[in-house]
């Protein structure tokens, strides 16, 4: 635990970028990144869960009795996608209305329960604070990237912009599941040989 | 036993805050969700049918009382004075509630226009109740008192072909609005008049 503030912030961003390197949450990242927008806007939402469950939960760690933690930490999650939830629908409701049941879904997402679980419980309020944030900017970077890729070739756009003019021909199997699974799978491939 | 007074206690606690909170927020956004929800499923048939109004239909709405339901008006100005309304209802379609927004001119008593807002038709069938403009123009210009039925019902509403009972859905909810309509006339009257104070 000698890591300093710094480095448990980069490490989200690199070492352990959760979609790629610890392979987690991987519902919400082949489910939503039909669009780049889609992504970073489930990016942004589950940095927020993972940031404030972080806070509370190294702030809480003293007082809560290990036998029950998983159940407390369920309910401080549960709580902040609520709260998300609310907020969404409050002021980027056409956001809320694509995203849809995976925003209620970030409560079983494993990645926020894991930072919990693994980090936040063990360790000071500073350093969960910048694991939460480092994790979650990974997950946006990785699904923005990923929705970069589908959009690109499935419809042709960036962010709703048109790139290769009116003469494209999309190539619908990139926004269909398949086409996630396999551009999620060349993603890793990809990661795996830069760290070679 | 000291443990599982703990745990009890400290699960307790988390709770309550966290009811506590979520109550407040919720309390907090509840008009801006209501706002929003309305700006964007119901928002565009309200504008289409009180199409050229100088104020905000969906800003200027009020509730009432019928019965034990509370509906809500959305108020339409012309040329200054706001004298149309348009309200929602719902009727029995092929694949669940068809809601149905009514537009009425309070001081004719004519409809001005009726746009599909929430339906589960089916695509390309009755699903072009909300797509094709053709059909809920029919309703457009027609008194209150008249009776809207299909025409295979003994009505003047041409349904559309190969959707009947989508047809009789968007017949039914409109009869309910104008049956509303003429129920709190009074008040919704009584409404009128505070806007064009």
């Amino acid at each position: 635990m000698a890591k300093s503030i710094v480095q448990e912030f980069t490490k989200g961003l690199w070492d352990e970028i959760p979609p790629f390197r610890l392979v987690l949450g991987l519902c919400p990242t082949l489910a939503v990144t039909k669009t780049v927008e889609n992504g970073i806007g489930m990016g942004l939402a589950t940095t927020f869960v993972l940031v404030c469950s972080n806070i509370l939960v190294s702030a809480l760690r003293n007082m809560i009795p290990s036998k029950v933690r998983i159940a407390c930490f369920i309910v401080v999650i549960a709580t902040f996608v609520t709260v998300v939830e609310l907020l969404m629908q409050a002021y980027t409701y056409p956001l809320f209305l694509k995203l849809g049941i995976f925003i209620p879904l970030i409560v079983v997402n494993c990645i926020v329960l894991g930072r919990a679980e693994a980090f936040a419980f063990k360790n000071p309020i500073a350093p969960s604070l910048a694991d939460g944030l480092g994790i979650g900017v990974g997950f946006t970077i990785a699904l923005a990237a990923l929705g970069a890729i589908r959009e690109l070739f499935g419809a042709g756009t960036i962010l709703g912009i048109n790139v290769f003019g009116p003469s494209f021909q999309p190539f619908n199997f990139m926004v269909e599941a398949p086409g996630a699974f396999v551009c999620l799978g060349l993603m890793l491939a990809v990661m795996n040989l830069a760290k070679k | 036993m000291r443990d599982i007074i703990k745990m009890i206690l400290v699960l307790a606690i988390l709770s309550t805050f966290s009811g506590g909170l979520l109550a407040a927020i919720r309390t907090g956004t509840k008009d801006k969700i209501e706002n929003q929800q309305l700006q964007f499923v119901k928002g565009p048939a309200i504008r289409s049918i009180l199409e050229g109004a100088s104020n905000d239909p969906i800003a200027d709405r009020f509730k009432l009382k019928d019965g034990d339901i509370e509906r809500s008006f959305f108020v339409g100005a012309f040329d200054g004075k706001a004298n149309c309304i348009a309200l929602e209802s719902y009727g029995k379609g092929y694949g669940g509630d068809v809601g149905v927004m009514v537009g009425i001119n309070i001081d004719e008593n004519k409809l001005i226009g009726a746009g599909v807002t929430t339906h589960a038709e089916t695509p390309g069938m009755g699903a072009r109740a909300k797509e094709d403009p053709a059909f809920v123009s029919q309703f457009k210009g027609v008194d209150v008192k008249d009776a809207y039925k299909v025409t295979t019902d003994g009505g003047k509403i041409d349904a559309i072909s190969g959707a009947t009972i989508t047809s009789r859905a968007v017949c039914a909810a409109v009869t309910d609005v104008a049956s509303i309509y003429s129920r709190l006339k009074p008040q919704i009257s009584d409404k009128i008049k505070e806007f064009n104070k």
